[in-house]
């Protein structure tokens, strides 16, 4: 696992409150760990703050999946 | 503040200006309670009151005036009286949050109004009847209201509208002891700030341009919420208090600043 993966998947635990095991990369936010909308969009600036990365609101809609955050970072970090 | 009671309205999570100022009332002593609009906030606001040593929660729709009877008429049976509300609530459509003011919509800019505005006057009406020994009542604006920032838009003239309301209540609740004020806060990256396009440029901007050379956190704001929710105040009332490391003062970019354009 990579170590974006690690620290996204610590991100979304530590804010959802949900079980590590659930975080899987497919797993949706909305769907799987039960985020709102509001959560998307902690969860978009806290991952903006882990990686100093910034997340347009165009592509902060395209993440639905773990993955999906995942690839935008690391696609896109520093 | 120990022996004081007041009202947080508009707490949404940790990063909150509301958070900042709550934090600081309730170390100097200050009993709190929180109004919040639904499930979706409540469950971010009940662990933040927790951790303030609250339980006082009040399920609250500004724009509903019979909601926000009952909220005020739940709040006056456990607390006949009041000393303070801090009012941190403002919404509109963030897709007008964008592009120009010129197309804003008047369903929108009605909302808009009504939440980021009116309800504050609302609020006052009924914090008065609850304030028998004076009290203070604090809003939080922004530097849109005064001057054109890219985006603001609609939100800057809700601003402006809410900034001449201080001054107004101000005058009407002076003769009780009523203190009315409102921090302009430099721009702080929070929930309702995410809704507000490019918010990042205006961030870094006023970060190279203000004369402290920095951003503001929601301690600055906490510091000067507590303030004027204090005894500290007690001659202050109708301000619109600065909370922007100075931005509001600057005429021109700052010399040593890095010319910066949108990525």
């Amino acid at each position: 696992m990579s170590e974006t993966a690690d620290r996204v998947k610590k991100i979304v635990v530590e804010h959802l409150g949900v079980e590590a095991e659930k975080v899987t990369e497919d797993a949706s936010f909305i769907d799987d760990l039960g985020a709102d909308s509001l959560d998307i969009v902690e969860l978009v600036m806290a991952f903006e703050e882990e990686f100093g990365v910034e997340i347009p609101d165009d592509a902060a809609e395209k993440i639905s999946t773990v993955k999906d955050a995942i690839t935008f970072i690391d696609a896109n970090k520093g | 503040m120990t022996g004081k009671r007041g009202l947080i309205m508009g707490l949404a999570n940790d990063r909150s200006l509301a958070w900042g100022i709550a934090q600081q009332l309730a170390a100097q002593g200050a009993e709190l309670a929180f109004s919040y609009q639904g499930e979706a906030l409540e469950k971010r606001v009940r662990p933040l009151a927790e951790q303030l040593g609250s339980d006082f929660l009040l399920d609250c729709d500004v724009s509903d005036m019979a909601e926000l009877d009952k909220s005020f008429e739940t709040l006056a049976a456990r607390w006949p009286t009041i000393d303070f509300v801090v009012h941190a609530i403002g919404f509109s459509d963030k897709n007008e949050l964008r592009g120009g003011y010129i197309d804003t919509s008047l369903e929108n800019f009605l909302m808009t109004m009504n939440i980021s505005a009116y309800s504050f006057v609302a609020v006052a009406r009924r914090a008065r009847a609850m304030m028998p020994n004076g009290g203070s009542l604090v809003t939080l604006s922004y530097y849109g209201a005064e001057k054109v920032i890219p985006h603001y838009n609609v939100m800057g003239v809700a601003k402006a509208a809410l900034e001449a309301s201080v001054k107004y209540l101000a005058m009407d609740l002076g003769p009780e002891n009523i203190r009315v004020n409102a921090i302009s806060a430099g721009p702080i990256k929070t929930l309702a700030a995410s809704g507000i396009g490019d918010f990042r440029y205006i961030l870094k901007w006023n970060e190279l341009n203000s004369p402290l050379r920095r951003n503001v956190t929601i301690d600055d704001v906490g510091g000067a919420g507590l303030y004027l929710c204090s005894d500290l105040a007690s001659g202050v009332t109708g301000e619109i208090h600065h909370v922007d490391a100075g931005y509001n003062v600057i005429g021109m970019k700052a010399e040593d600043a890095p010319d910066i354009a949108l990525q």
